[in-house]
C-alpha cells in the first residue's frame, strides 16, 4: 500500500520496451535505416505524453525521471529569465526536488517565497497573486501532494501567474493518471512527471516545455532532445514510459472511481477502529489513491515496521534518523505538531490492491496501534489495555 | 534495514510497562526529537531487581530499551552504569549507523534512572558530561564502588 513512492510496471509495458533493448538497440541519432525503429519508438511515445497531457509532441522532452524535470525547470527558468527577474513563488509542502532547487538557487543569489498553505494542504492562489512582483519570473506548485494527496487548485494558480506575465511550472508526479490534465487549460508552462509513478520504468520521466518558453539546457553535451536534453535516450524507458502514460491515462475517472471506494472503506475504517487519529488532507479536493494517518502517542517508523512484519508496505512522514530528527515538512506546514507528524502514516492504494487488502489492513492496523501505544509513554492510561506481566 | 535480531526485540518486546512502586525512574528525549524513552528501575541494596521502561520512538529506540532493560537487570548499579551504547548495539547484533543515537539514549536513560536512584536515596548523581538526542556523551567518572 505505497503506491505513491512506486509502481509495479504493468506487463503490457514491459512487453513494448522488450524489444528494445536487444532487437532494436540503434541509437536513435544514427543516419543509418537500422537507428530508424529506435527513433520511431521514441518519437511515438513522445506523441502518447503530449497526447496525455494536451501538449504537442514538441514540448515533450524526456529526462532520466522526475526530479531531473523539476531542476531542468527551476534552473533553467532561473537562469534563462534573469535579466527579467531574480524572485521565485513555490509552496512550502513541494517535493524536496523542488524545494532543495530552489534553496541552491537562493544561494546564487535568487529569492524565493515558500508560500504557506492551510490546515488542508492547499495553497490560496490569492497568496500567490500577492506574492508576485515585478521580480517574479516564476510560480511552480505541485499539482498534488506526495505525502497528504492534496491536489492544488492548479488552474487558478497557472491563471494569476500568466495574468502578471510570470511563468508557470507544475510538479506532476502524483497526478499523472489520477488527475486530467490540460496544460493549455491548466495555465501550465512547465509539468515535470515521472515513468515508475504510474506503471512505468524507473529512470524516465519528462519535462513539458511551452513552445517558446525561454529555460536553458540543463545537462549540456549532445544535440539530443532537439538540443536541449544532451545524452543518448535511454530508448526502452522512454518506450516504456510512453506506453504506460497511455495506458494511466486512458481512464481515468474509472481508475479513481474504483480506487477511490478502496481508500474510502479504509479511511473510514481506521478511525472506526482506532481513537486518537486522524485523517490528513483535505476531505475532497486529494488523490483518490491517498490516505494519510496520525495516530497520537506512537510513532511512524515503528508502525511501519511492525505493518512489514505482517506483509504491510506503507510509507510514513516520521524521519528519526541521526538525533534531532525533523518529521515531515509537508505534515508540519499543515499545521501538526511534532509529535503528531512524527505518528503518521501514509497508505497510498494502486492496481496491485484488493479490496482484500483493505480487509488485512483493517485487520491488522488496530493491533499494532494498539500494541505500540501499550510501549509508548505518552499514551493516557484510559487509552492502555490492562497491563499483563 | 533492521536484522533479525533487532526485529525480533521491536516485534516482541520484553519488560513493556511501569513499576509501581519504583526505586528510580529515568526519561530521556522528547516528542519532538521522536524519541521518549523512561525506564523503571526496582533495587534492592545495591542489585537492580527489576527493570520495564516505556518508549516512545523508532523501531531502533524499541529495541534498545528493551534490550537496556534485559542487560541490567541482576547488574548492580555501578556495574548498569557501565553498560555503554556500544554494548547495548552489541547485544543487539548491529543497529544501522543512523540509528546509534537510539542506543545512547538508552544508555542515557539507564544513567538517569541511576541517578534518580542515588538522589532519592540522599547521594550525589554521579556525573553525566553531556546529553541531548543526537550527542554521543562522556562517560561519567567511575562510580566509587560499594
Amino acid at each position: 500500500m505505497d503506491h505513491a513512492a512506486t509502481t509495479f510496471m504493468k506487463p503490457e509495458v514491459l512487453a513494448a520496451m522488450a524489444p528494445y533493448f536487444s532487437r532494436y538497440f540503434g541509437n536513435p541519432s544514427s543516419f543509418y535505416r537500422f537507428a530508424r525503429e529506435s527513433r520511431k519508438g521514441v518519437e511515438e511515445a513522445r506523441g502518447a505524453v503530449g497526447a496525455a497531457l494536451g501538449a504537442s509532441t514538441d514540448e515533450i522532452f524526456f529526462t532520466a525521471g522526475g526530479s531531473e524535470a523539476d531542476n531542468w525547470a527551476i534552473k533553467g527558468v532561473a537562469l534563462a529569465n534573469r535579466e527579467r527577474g531574480d524572485h521565485i513563488i513555490t509552496s512550502a509542502i513541494e517535493h524536496h526536488a523542488v524545494l532543495h532547487t530552489c534553496e541552491w538557487l537562493e544561494k546564487q543569489g535568487f529569492s524565493v517565497t515558500y508560500l504557506p498553505v492551510d490546515e488542508f494542504g492547499r495553497v490560496d492562489p490569492g497568496d500567490v497573486e500577492d506574492a508576485i512582483t515585478d521580480k517574479t519570473i516564476l510560480v511552480s506548485v505541485m499539482m498534488a501532494n506526495n505525502e497528504i494527496g492534496t491536489v492544488q487548485p492548479v488552474a487558478e494558480i497557472g491563471k494569476v501567474a500568466h495574468d502578471h506575465g510570470v511563468l508557470f511550472h507544475t510538479d506532476a508526479v502524483q497526478a499523472i493518471g489520477a488527475v486530467p490534465i490540460d496544460v493549455d487549460a491548466m495555465g501550465i508552462d512547465l509539468l515535470s512527471l515521472s515513468g515508475h509513478k504510474f506503471y512505468g520504468p524507473k529512470g524516465t520521466g519528462a519535462l513539458y516545455i511551452r513552445r517558446g518558453t525561454r529555460v536553458e539546457n540543463l545537462v549540456h553535451g549532445g544535440g539530443q532532445e532537439r538540443g536541449r536534453r544532451a545524452g543518448t535516450e535511454n530508448v526502452p524507458g522512454i518506450v516504456g514510459l510512453g506506453r504506460a502514460i497511455a495506458l494511466a491515462t486512458a481512464d481515468i475517472e474509472g481508475h479513481n472511481r474504483r480506487i477511490a471506494g478502496m481508500r474510502d472503506r479504509l479511511v473510514r475504517g481506521v478511525l472506526d477502529a482506532i481513537p486518537d487519529a486522524r485523517a490528513n488532507g483535505h476531505p475532497t479536493e486529494r488523490l483518490a489513491n491517498n490516505a494519510n494517518f496520525s495516530f497520537r502517542y506512537v510513532e511512524g517508523e515503528s508502525i511501519l515496521l511492525l505493518l512489514d512484519a505482517r506483509g504491510i508496505c506503507a510509507s510514513t512522514g516520521s524521519a528519526c534518523s541521526s538525533g534531532s530528527s525533523e518529521p515531515s515538512h509537508v505534515l508540519l506546514a499543515i499545521g501538526l505538531s511534532h509529535e503528531e507528524a512524527h505518528g503518521s502514516l501514509r497508505l497510498t492504494l494502486g492496481d496491485a490492491n484488493t479490496e482484500e487488502d483493505v480487509d488485512h489492513l483493517l485487520e491488522v492496523l488496530p493491533d499494532v496501534i494498539g500494541r505500540l501505544r501499550q510501549i509508548s509513554p505518552l499514551t493516557p492510561i484510559s487509552a492502555r489495555m490492562p497491563e499483563a506481566d | 534495514m533492521y536484522t533479525e535480531k533487532v526485529m525480533e526485540e521491536i516485534t516482541n518486546p520484553q519488560n513493556v510497562g511501569e513499576i509501581a512502586d519504583a526505586d528510580a525512574v529515568g526519561e530521556v528525549g522528547s516528542p519532538a526529537c521522536g524519541d521518549i524513552m523512561r525506564i523503571y528501575l526496582k533495587v534492592e541494596g545495591d542489585r537492580i531487581t527489576d527493570a520495564r521502561f516505556r518508549t516512545f520512538g523508532c523501531g531502533a529506540a524499541i529495541a534498545s530499551s528493551s534490550m537496556a532493560t534485559r542487560m541490567i537487570r541482576g547488574m548492580s548499579l555501578a556495574e548498569a552504569w557501565a553498560v555503554s551504547n556500544a554494548d547495548v548495539v552489541e547485544a543487539l547484533g548491529a543497529l544501522p549507523l543512523a540509528k546509534v543515537h537510539c542506543s545512547v539514549l538508552a544508555r542515557d536513560a539507564i544513567r538517569a534512572a541511576i541517578n534518580d536512584c542515588r538522589t532519592r536515596r540522599g547521594l550525589e548523581p554521579w556525573e553525566v558530561r553531556s546529553s541531548g538526542c543526537d550527542g554521543e556523551t562522556g562517560h561519567g567518572p567511575g562510580p566509587e564502588n560499594g
